[in-house]
């Protein structure tokens, strides 16, 4: 703090200087690139006129469904920058032996391979999977919106705020160059005094923000605002396991919280929770870290465990196997998710009674998760299986995702992680259960919802185009570093010196560029399909013979989602209406009671990434200024008690004899 | 679940066969209210929170860094007056809730400004307290202990803080709007915040202090 | 859940069609009692009595502490450490009202899977960091490992 003296500019400008644009040709053709193709799409975006639609219908919709939308499309643009990061670092670990020293210093490889973990874990697989369960839960529930629709405005927006904090730093300043967890000491102001450590502490802190809120709303969103009938037992899948999955968010981000801002206290403050001196013990930063690090990674799979649930029992045109069981298994692994943390840091040197009880709690979580495997299996045997693209999404995971498991289990065993700990068999692994599991059932959502959410299929050619070059990718990329973890070759290096591994890594760079080929190949199935959206088009409102309540709406749906309100009488609610012969209701309509728009979720969370930045940079005047303002925004805002309105019964009969007229239509 | 007759109609295909089973609520099903159960769960965020406060202090708490401990710091009569105080304020929180009960405006206000008065002498006597730690040279940077007492103890005060300053601005929104549903769902969601700071507390006195002194 | 939930169901969210046109709409809210802080009962009585209990709750912990009244501190702390597990359920009930029926037990549930995890994490991390120092503090002496 700015003690000795009134010094006016740091006081306004914290260490923000001249100096924090990076020296970087690599940075600077990006940074080129980007403020091109922004003032590109700004100045088309003026010109088409859409600034004042984006804002009243997007920007501070409190439609659970637009807000699911645009957590999506938050994911997807990151995935495009955590992904740029990994070919970065594959194409420099595919050069860089002996004499060459590749194109990345390490400085650089260490933000890069900082920024793709963070990126990855935090502002893609997070925004995506709360995006499904957003966009997904309340509709099959048979509700409106979720509890709190400010709430969830608000909480995409601090979302938002993280990755715009991530994002700003790789064009002022730097990112943290710890690895995505940032374990002190090196993390601490001592080995990092720049501004890395505190984009990393500062985008996550304001995105837990959100990811907390967000969990709590969808948890009494599931528990309160089921349509009748539907008792937790006729829930389908994929809302069971979202409610267990928020769950977890919602206690354990606040863990992780915690010790960021012990961390931040360390670095800001002058404390010694994890430092070397003073009594400090950094290994309790890891210890606390992995409480919440661990039930993260199921935070990730169990939604995409209800993805594939659904997709499984659609395309086999059976009902799940087994439901009880998944939905047990499912709460089983939500609570032994907290009884495994330390197998991330075996070698910290606990001892045999701690290392073993981790060791067996471990492998015990291996068990529900297998018998989800078998249930699936069951689910397909002698189904009437059809192929489509969420299906081979789906098959590929099975085959992906067990190999992965296995090596799992084989990483549980304490003297086995000896060996094998912090090398790039524990790369391997990972990505084997997040690209095979998350990543594969992320894809799978996609393809199997995007129809409810636009009202056409996705291309299919490209779909599977991006599928074979996914799955194929993924093998090239990933077992060449089993094979050099088990050689003993260690993470996050940027050079190696014997030349005999070289070519292991440049089969992994081939896989990448394969991965690059499966992203390349959905980009154009978006386009494709948007070009052929007549040929594609959902009128039915269920395009694959759905099962569960989403399907029994309009693509897209309305904004009400449902005109009147189902009443459930099974698992499969939707199956049992179209079985039993169910007559959609054509008159009768009544108005529906909806909230209301408002801009206090941008607000609020724009001022919180502002407070971030200004943190970031030690802008001790703009981050009072913040925090005041934050603290009045939300002020006002509980003084606006008009939060809702009506719409009117015309208009919701309007849009419901257009859609008897489309599906008259359809049927002739 | 009653069908008004249209809906049955429309429904069914033998309107007449009650067998056929009804497929459409009628719009008299309401979701119910979410928020006293939401901002529960909040509560058990924050308690998480302070667990991991409370780990790091059982961690660390003896880390002294051959510096003062508890037992050379802590004021146990200033602590036992403090959490008099905090006791004090979740009663009159309490006949404020009963006033509301009761629709009693002036009840409801004049009893919350006694519990937000109890609050700033709380959080009076905690700065008192920091402050004169801090000029001891018993500072949060003085070793891995007193970071973690500052860090417990300074983010309950701060919880007691944000509490204030609620608990000002819905006395103002009683006054404004009246003991409406929306501010008695407030008042409700303030109640539990304020008593869960009180439990927090219970933690804190026998942990930290009652504890720390102990040899 | 339906049971204790019925009282919610007259709530004003989403989904409360309007009978009599607009002119309904405005005033829905103030004219809406069902709000869920109506099942709570709130007495004088409760709070007082929760009150007496919490303060000699408090006081006995501070009087052996500042008393010196047990002969160790062990003893001392295992006391003071039960005191406050009955001090806090002594609030949770009669300050926050606690019980297995409100919000349909979800709230109940709620807290129990809280303190398991409180539990978890507190012991956890106890167990974990206390053998790491015994193992690892470099003042511990090596040579008697086996």
């Amino acid at each position: 703090m700015p003690t000795e003296s009134l010094d006016l500019y740091k006081l306004v400008f914290g260490r923000l200087g001249p100096d924090a644009i990076p020296h970087d040709p690599i940075i600077w053709a990006t940074f080129a690139m980007v403020v091109l193709g922004g003032a590109a799409m700004l100045a088309l975006m003026t010109k088409y006129r859409v600034w004042g639609p984006l804002w009243r219908d997007w920007l501070t919709s409190i439609d659970h469904k637009k807000i699911g939308i645009m957590y999506i499309i938050l994911g997807l643009v990151m995935l495009l920058r955590g992904f740029a990061d990994a070919l970065m670092m594959r194409l420099q670990q595919a050069v860089a032996f002996g004499d060459n020293l590749g194109y990345l210093p390490p400085h650089h490889y260490d933000q890069i391979f900082t920024a793709h973990g963070v990126i990855m874990i935090f502002f893609v697989a997070m925004p995506l999977v709360t995006g499904f369960m957003n966009y997904v839960v309340p509709l099959q529930i048979g509700a409106r919106d979720v509890a709190f629709p400010f709430l969830n405005n608000f909480s995409f927006w601090m979302t938002a705020g993280g990755a715009v904090l991530v994002m700003a730093s790789l064009f002022v300043g730097e990112f943290a160059r710890t690895g995505w967890l940032a374990y002190p000491p090196l993390s601490g102001i001592l080995q990092s005094p720049g501004v890395g450590v505190d984009y990393y502490l500062w985008s996550l802190q304001v995105a837990g923000v959100g990811t907390t809120l967000s969990g709590i709303n969808l948890i009494a969103t599931i528990i309160k605002m089921r349509a009748p009938g539907m008792t937790m037992m006729k829930m389908p899948v994929f809302s069971w396991t979202s409610l267990c999955t928020n769950v977890l968010i919602v206690a354990t981000f606040p863990v992780l919280t915690a010790a960021l801002a012990l961390l931040t206290a360390d670095r800001y403050l002058g404390t010694n929770f994890f430092t070397n001196d003073l009594g400090g013990n950094a290994m309790l930063y890891v210890n606390l870290i992995w409480i919440w690090g661990h039930p993260e990674v199921y935070i990730l799979i169990l939604p995409c465990f209800g993805i594939f649930s659904e997709v499984v029992s659609t395309f086999s045109r059976k009902r799940l196997f087994g439901y009880a069981s998944m939905v047990y298994a499912t709460v089983v692994i939500t609570i032994l998710s907290y009884l495994v943390w330390l197998h991330h840091f075996f070698t910290m040197g606990s001892g045999a009674s701690v290392n073993s009880f981790f060791g067996i709690t471990t492998m015990i979580i291996s068990i529900p998760t297998g018998a989800k495997i078998f249930n699936w299996l069951f689910t397909m045997y002698r189904g009437r299986i059809q192929f489509d693209v969420p299906m081979l999404w789906t098959v590929g995971f099975m085959v992906t995702f067990v190999i992965g498991g296995m090596t799992g289990v084989l990483l549980a065993v304490p003297p086995a992680d000896f060996v094998l700990h912090n090398s790039l068999f524990l790369v391997a692994h990972f990505h084997n259960v997040i690209i095979g599991g998350v990543l594969f059932g992320l894809m799978a959502g996609i393809v199997f919802w995007f129809p409810k959410a636009f009202g056409f299929k996705l291309d299919p050619f490209w779909g599977k185009c991006s599928f074979w070059f996914w799955q194929i990718g993924f093998f090239f990329a990933f077992m060449p570093l089993y094979v050099l973890g088990l050689m003993g070759i260690t993470r996050r290096m940027s050079h190696f010196d014997d030349p005999s591994l070289q070519i292991w890594f440049q089969i992994a760079a081939f896989g990448a560029v394969l991965i690059a080929l499966g992203i390349a190949s959905f980009l154009i199935q978006l386009v494709v399909s948007y070009l052929r959206r007549e040929q594609l088009r959902d009128i039915t409102g269920d395009p694959w013979e759905g099962r569960t309540l989403e399907w029994s709406t309009s693509s897209p749906p309305p904004a009400y989602n449902f005109a009147f309100t189902p009443v459930v009488h099974d698992n499969d609610a939707w199956h049992d209406m179209k079985r039993r012969g169910h007559r959609r209701p054509v008159s009768g309509f009544k108005a529906i009671h909806m909230p209301k728009n408002t801009a206090a979720g941008i607000i609020i969370a724009g001022l919180s990434t502002a407070l971030g930045f200004a943190l970031i940079w030690h802008m001790w005047l703009l981050s009072a200024l913040a925090l005041v303002a934050i603290v009045a925004a939300t002020i006002i805002h509980t003084f606006n008690y008009k939060r809702d309105y009506y719409i009117p019964a015309e208009e919701v009969t309007r849009s419901e004899d257009e859609r008897t007229r489309a599906l008259a239509a359809a049927q002739a | 679940m009653s069908l008004q007759p249209t809906l049955a109609a429309a429904n069914g295909a033998d309107a007449a066969s009650h067998e056929e089973p009804v497929f459409y609520d009628n719009g008299d099903h309401h979701p119910q209210q979410g928020t006293l159960l939401g901002f529960w769960l909040y509560l058990m965020s924050d308690c998480l929170i302070f667990a991991v406060l409370f780990a790091t202090y059982a961690v660390l708490g003896r880390s002294y860094a051959a510096g003062p401990s508890g037992a050379d710091l802590f004021d146990l009569q200033l602590v036992a007056f403090n959490t008099a105080l905090l006791l004090l304020s979740s009663i009159t929180y309490g006949f404020a809730m009963i006033g509301a009960q009761n629709k009693r405006k002036a009840q409801v206000l004049g009893w919350l400004g006694v519990t937000g008065l109890l609050g700033l002498g709380f959080l009076a006597i905690e700065i008192y307290e920091f402050a004169h730690l801090i000029h001891q040279g018993a500072g949060p940077q003085r070793s891995a202990f007193l970071s973690a007492f500052f860090t417990l103890v300074g983010t309950h005060g701060l919880h007691v803080t944000f509490g204030c300053i609620w608990l000002v601005t819905l006395m103002f929104q009683v006054k404004k709007y009246g003991l409406i549903a929306e501010n008695r769902r407030r008042l409700m969601c303030l109640s539990m915040f304020w008593h869960f700071l009180d439990v927090v507390w219970i933690g804190v006195f026998t942990f930290v202090y009652l504890m720390g002194v102990l040899p | 859940m339906s049971a204790t939930g019925h009282h919610h169901e007259h709530d004003h969210q989403h989904g409360h069609a309007s009978r009599d046109g607009h002119g309904d709409h405005a005033h829905h809210d103030h004219h809406d009692h069902h709000d869920d802080g109506d099942h709570y009962h709130f007495s004088v009585k409760g709070y007082v009595q929760g009150f007496i209990l919490s303060v000699i709750l408090t006081a006995i912990p501070f009087w052996l502490v500042m008393g010196n009244v047990l002969p160790t501190p062990g003893l001392t702390a295992f006391v003071i450490l039960g005191f406050a597990a009955v001090q806090i359920v002594v609030h949770m009930i009669y300050f926050l009202h606690m019980n297995s029926k409100i919000e349909g037990g979800w709230s109940m549930l709620a807290l129990i899977f809280t303190i398991a995890l409180v539990v978890i994490m507190l012991a956890g991390s106890i167990w974990v960091m206390y053998h790491l120092n015994t193992n690892m503090m470099p003042t511990h002496d090596m040579r008697a490992m086996p």
